[in-house]
């Protein structure tokens, strides 16, 4: 699933023969990208991977830039240096807007989760649904027999079968970090990057969310997940990546980067 | 020596010599003059209209006002010329005496061809050229510059030599160049230092004569001409648009006073408040409430009605704002549209209110004494009315920024703004600060009503025209920027004026409105946009 | 066991039928008894009532199209007076080349108004107009037009909210100052007026009258079909996640901007039929009805009926002209718009689902547990922001 050597990386520019190994291969590659806020800088030559099939998690503290980093990704931000590239190095993500990159498959839930309140769940997930986005052509789509198969299967996944003619907005606040969840997977997207899932969840429901997360991984979906419940983090058991500010402050399993000094200096505290 | 012939060398030493002499005894050019009308020949005439017009005899104007209206009459045997009075009686046009005794059957009326006609004119221009009063001497000049009429020359050198005033003597040697210059008698030198004199001059006028020259003028005098006129052409390029910037910047004061309330009430608060119009409207009848009472119980204040009209309407639309934000905006926070929709509604009341008090026809405010006039700065005529205007807006809009920086209250606004929850937790009472705030901006905008009065109508609906243009100010600059909204209207103010010139006013209006949509097409957050994680809210 | 739903929504729910049916039936009944009965019977209806209230429907499908955008889509549109107006303009331009020589001066081609301004020949953007079909094609093409390229360039940018209403607003105001200019060539502040007839019938008789106010009851159930239909396909879905989570519509791979426009032009098409049938009836189009004021007016309508309702638009537009008719004849008229920014200041305060959205909000909890009720939940006049 991940690089076998998993060593703990400092933040430092990676070495050039990395550099183009990463361009070939990961699945997501991000290279001294820096964002700056009315001379705030919310990212700061911040540079990391993500290979295909792989699922990491991102920590850091308040401010360290992770929802900046999502917004790079998607679109929503434009980096004022640095390279963002997708598949392979194929795809230079910072030429394209949040569409272009949705169609392309990256899929975002949003640390706030954001359905829309006042469909019904199963048109939430009818409109996430992969297919047709043109706006004339959906004027006379017909749902297919095996979208309704798709959307059965995700109902199984997420769990809502019984809710699906509820209208969204009346969920409760896990079932709509679910739901969202849901509507990724119907997008089919080869990485979904998740802000904060169990936010606001009980115990069951973050444990429930961590298999959830496990299970799309191993469906062959990549995974980023930015979170701050260590419990939850540990229970993925992946790559954690530690930010602070903008950049990149240790890289390894949970382990290592826990035991790092800075990472125990500026975020878990002592 | 300039003079271009020994007649003029004659007249002007013949003037010269009638107004150092005026009330000389003996036969002078005045008496000639007389003599020659009696003649009946129209080239005698119109040479007597020319001795006239240097006499200097103080009779000569009413000799050649009573030739133009055919009251100049002669006795051809005994060479006396009389004066019929508009009541028929008659008098001695040499003595100026009652004539008794005349028998009015043998005298006859000098008759006038087109020749004496024109010479009739040039006379009597050339006669007021040496009026007592230098304003009537001056409109002399400019007349005589604008008829450019050849037979007022040796006029015009006498005049000039006598002249004193510096402003009129100018005008004289302006007015002389340009008969010079198209005059084919003229040496050719005289002629370019001709073109000179009126390149000083570098007006729309001098150009005209410029452009005029005969066709048969010397190729040195066109060249001269030619590069004269270029020089003019530049100057007055720059003064045309010096003048539009002025304008502009007048407009732009106009547009910063209507806007400046809305930067507060939109661009701090986030309300869209449709009737801020209305509230300028409102400061527009206060000023005009206030005057009504000075000239009812104290005319003598007249001149300070504007002065004691600003806080009174401040005060009173102020207060007229916190009711609106406390019984409807308040409880429609975070939902613009429907902010949109009840203070358009509050717009219709307070319009249909002032109709109902003041009735629908403009109330008419008067200018204090202070505020009329013009004065000249080169090719410019400014006058004062919008020049205290334009100090009148940068006034507001600095003490609005004190406001907001050095005060209790501003600092409360701003934290209010800026995180609500955390001002409330510290103490800050945020509705009271709510209220000020809308209050603020909406004393603002009366107090830009007392200053808009002076320039428009004052009628109901003037809140109307100036709430797009605000809103468009305010956006295009950058909302929740008081130095945005300064730029913006600076800047939206001077482009109308300057695309004016080329599209006609409305069309420059419209093209204005395209280029603002377009703008905030391309940065839909205005000039100075705020950026990062706050605008995301 | 399977949570999606096979059988096929109904496209119109039982309060739709209800819509139709009142419609089509004033479309038969209102001529039916302007027509059949004797001038003198209780139940005739007078031809002025036949022409107002043809004016009524007009405004309702006018509703309908902000409706459909406010509603649906989350667009403020402050100019939808000026979509309204230029389908208007090209039915009173086929009018005014019908007149022929029957004008003042008689001029065979020229309007008066060009003779009087000393014209010599039709402007280029006249031709045309003397022939049916292309002043039909006008009506739709004008205010299309504009709305295709104004969306292209506002959707694109993403001016949103205020500020998309506000440039809305501009712009309606920029067309008021140029079709105030007699230089324009469209009749300057009197606008086109003076219509002798209409596809050779005369434009004043019983009979065309009744005819057109048929045609403007159809055209509104038409209308509500469409918008109908299209709020509740697939297009219609995504409409609405528009204007709940306009961000989360974008991150799903939608391009939010064409589906704003076509919504846009919709929109603006079916303004501008309301304005072509409005004019025959009314008699005259002049530039006031793209003033700022005319458009907000119709924002009231919709609130006051229940925004995304669809019905609920086109009944408010119908009671708050019916009010206004009522109350601007009479003794009250000096208090009209106080009684009109009241509604505003009152329906924001007190009302802000409207009549309809209250009314189905109040059943739907009575019968609460029903899966699917007829109508897509009402909004409210709020859009919720989209994070």
């Amino acid at each position: 699933m991940t690089d076998t050597a998993a060593f703990p990386v400092e933040a430092a520019e990676p070495p050039k023969a990395m550099t183009e190994k990463n361009l070939t291969e990961a699945l997501l590659y991000l290279d001294g990208v820096t964002v700056t806020f009315d001379g705030f800088r919310a990212l700061n030559a911040l540079s990391f991977t993500v290979d295909a099939g792989e699922m990491r998690a991102i920590i850091g503290p308040n401010g360290a830039g992770k929802t900046t980093m999502m917004d790079v990704i998607t679109g929503k931000t434009r980096p004022d240096k640095g390279d963002v590239f997708f598949n392979g190095g194929t795809t230079d993500l910072t030429k394209l807007d949040e569409t272009e990159i949705a169609t392309l498959g990256i899929g975002r839930k949003f640390q706030k989760p954001t359905v829309f309140e006042s469909h019904t769940v199963i048109d939430n997930l009818r409109l996430a649904l992969k297919g047709q986005r043109g706006a004339l052509a959906n004027i006379f789509k017909r749902e297919t027999a095996q979208e309704r198969v798709k959307i059965d299967e995700i109902f199984e996944t997420i769990r809502l079968g019984e809710h699906a003619h509820r209208l969204a907005g009346a969920l409760s606040h896990g079932q709509k970090q679910w739901l969202e969840i849901g509507m990724l997977l119907a997008q089919d997207p080869k990485l979904l990057l998740v802000d904060e899932p169990v936010a606001g969840m009980t115990d069951a429901e973050t444990a429930q969310t961590a298999e959830l997360l496990r299970e799309i991984n191993a469906n062959g979906h990549s995974v980023v997940v930015v979170e701050h419940d260590m419990t939850f983090v540990r229970d993925l058991g992946v790559r954690v990546l530690c930010l602070h500010e903008g950049s990149v402050l240790a890289e390894g399993t949970l382990d290592q980067v826990s035991a790092n000094e800075r990472v125990i200096e500026v975020y878990l505290g002592r | 020596m300039r003079l271009s012939s020994p007649l003029a060398v004659l007249l002007l030493g013949l003037a010269l010599f009638a107004t150092l002499v005026p009330r000389a005894a003996h036969a002078g050019p005045y008496e000639d003059a007389l003599a020659k009308f009696t003649t009946e020949s129209y080239a005698d005439t119109a040479a007597a209209l020319g001795l006239l017009a240097t006499s200097g005899n103080p009779r000569a104007v009413e000799v050649v006002d009573a030739l133009a209206d055919g009251r100049l009459l002669v006795d051809p045997a005994a060479g006396k010329v009389y004066i019929r009075g508009a009541d028929g009686s008659l008098a001695d046009a040499a003595s100026g005496q009652p004539a008794a005794g005349v028998d009015a059957a043998a005298l006859k009326a000098v008759r006038a061809n087109n020749r004496v006609r024109g010479a009739i004119a040039a006379a009597s221009g050339a006669l007021s050229l040496f009026n007592p009063d230098p304003a009537k001497r001056l409109a002399a000049a400019q007349a005589v510059f604008k008829s450019r009429d050849a037979t007022v020359l040796p006029a015009l050198d006498a005049a000039l030599a006598k002249e004193t005033v510096p402003a009129v003597k100018q005008a004289l040697a302006t007015a002389r160049a340009a008969i010079v210059i198209g005059s084919s008698a003229a040496p050719e030198a005289e002629r370019i230092a001709a073109v000179a004199t009126i390149a000083d001059a570098g007006d729309q006028d001098a150009l005209a004569v410029l452009q005029n020259l005969p066709p048969d003028a010397p190729a040195s005098v066109k060249t001269a001409a030619a590069s004269a006129i270029a020089g003019i052409q530049r100057t007055l390029a720059v003064w045309g648009v010096a003048q539009n910037v002025w304008y502009g910047l007048s407009l732009g004061s106009v547009l910063l006073l209507a806007a400046i309330g809305l930067a507060i009430t939109f661009g701090v608060m986030g309300v869209i408040n449709m009737a801020h119009g209305e509230m300028v409207m409102l400061g527009a009848y206060t000023t005009f409430v206030v005057q009504e009472l000075i000239r009812a119980y104290n005319p003598a204040l007249f001149d300070a009605s504007l002065l004691i009209a600003i806080p009174i309407a401040f005060l009173f639309t102020g207060l007229i704002g916190v009711i609106i934000e406390r019984t409807v905006i308040r409880f429609l926070y975070g939902r613009a549209l429907e902010t949109l929709l009840a203070t358009w509604g509050i717009s219709l009341i307070l319009q249909q209110a002032i109709r109902t008090i003041f009735g629908p026809t403009n109330r008419e405010v008067g200018a204090p004494s202070w505020m009329s006039g013009t004065v000249d700065v080169g090719h410019l005529a400014v006058t004062y009315g919008r020049a205290w205007i334009i100090v009148f807006a940068i006034l507001v809009f600095l003490a609005l920024l004190a406001v907001l920086r050095l005060t209790r209250i501003g600092l409360e606004m701003r934290a209010v703004t800026q995180n609500r929850r955390m001002a409330a937790s510290m103490g800050i009472r945020t509705n009271w600060v709510d209220a000020m705030t809308f209050g603020l901006g909406s004393g603002i905008a009366g107090i830009a009503g007392v200053a808009l009065s002076q320039i428009d109508n004052v009628s109901p609906n003037l809140g109307q025209s100036y709430i797009i243009d605000s809103f468009l100010v305010v956006v295009f600059g950058g909302v929740g920027n008081l130095w945005g909204t300064l730029v913006g209207a600076m800047s939206l103010g001077i482009a109308n004026k300057l695309l004016e010139p080329y599209a006609g006013a409305v069309l420059g209006k419209i093209a204005l409105l395209v280029i603002v949509i377009l703008f905030i097409q391309k940065r839909p957050r205005g000039l100075f946009a705020l950026k990062g994680r706050a605008i995301e809210a | 066991m399977s949570q999606t739903d096979t059988r096929k929504p109904a496209l119109l729910g039982t309060g739709g039928l209800v819509f139709l049916a009142i419609v089509i039936g004033l479309a038969v009944l209102v001529p039916a008894l302007n027509l059949l009965l004797p001038a003198g019977s209780a139940l005739h209806v007078p031809t002025y009532l036949v022409s107002l209230l043809g004016k009524y429907l007009c405004y309702a499908l006018l509703a309908l199209s902000v409706d459909l955008i406010w509603g649906y889509v989350g667009i403020l549109s402050l100019g939808q007076g000026a979509f309204f107006a230029l389908g208007g303009y090209a039915m009173g331009m086929y009018l005014m080349r019908q007149i022929g020589t029957r004008g003042v001066y008689g001029d065979p081609v020229l309007p008066d108004f060009m003779v009087f301004l000393n014209w010599k020949e039709l402007p280029w953007f006249w031709y045309g107009f003397d022939w049916f079909p292309f002043a039909a094609a006008m009506v739709l093409l004008a205010p299309g037009l504009l709305a295709l390229v104004f969306g292209w360039f506002a959707f694109r940018s993403r001016v949103t909210g205020v500020y998309l209403s506000i440039i809305t607003q501009a712009m309606t105001f920029a067309l008021l100052l140029a079709f105030f200019r007699n230089d324009m060539g469209f009749g300057g502040n009197n606008g086109l007026t003076d219509f002798k007839d209409i596809l050779g019938f005369n434009i004043q008789a019983d009979g065309t009258r009744a005819a057109l106010f048929a045609l403007t009851a159809l055209a509104l159930a038409g209308g509500y079909v469409l918008c109908r239909y299209l709020v509740r396909s697939h297009f219609g879905k995504v409409l609405i996640a528009i204007r709940d989570a306009e961000t989360r519509v974008r991150f799903t791979g939608y391009r939010v901007e064409n589906y704003k426009l076509a919504a846009f032009v919709v929109s603006a098409c079916l303004a501008g039929i309301a304005g072509a049938l409005y004019v025959p009836q009314v008699g005259i189009i002049n530039p006031s009805e793209f003033s700022p004021a005319n458009s907000i007016e119709i924002i009231v309508w919709v609130a006051v009926g229940g925004r995304g309702t669809l019905a609920g638009a086109a009944l408010g537009a119908v009671l708050v002209n019916y009010a206004k008719t009522y109350f601007t004849s009479g003794m009250l008229a000096p208090y009209w718009l106080f009684m009109l920014g009241g509604l505003f200041v009152a329906v924001t305060l007190f009302l802000p689902k409207g009549i309809l959205g209250t009314f189905l909000e109040w059943r739907a909890r009575r019968s609460a547990g029903s899966p699917e009720p007829d109508a897509p939940p009402a909004p409210g006049i709020t859009a919720k922001p989209a994070e």
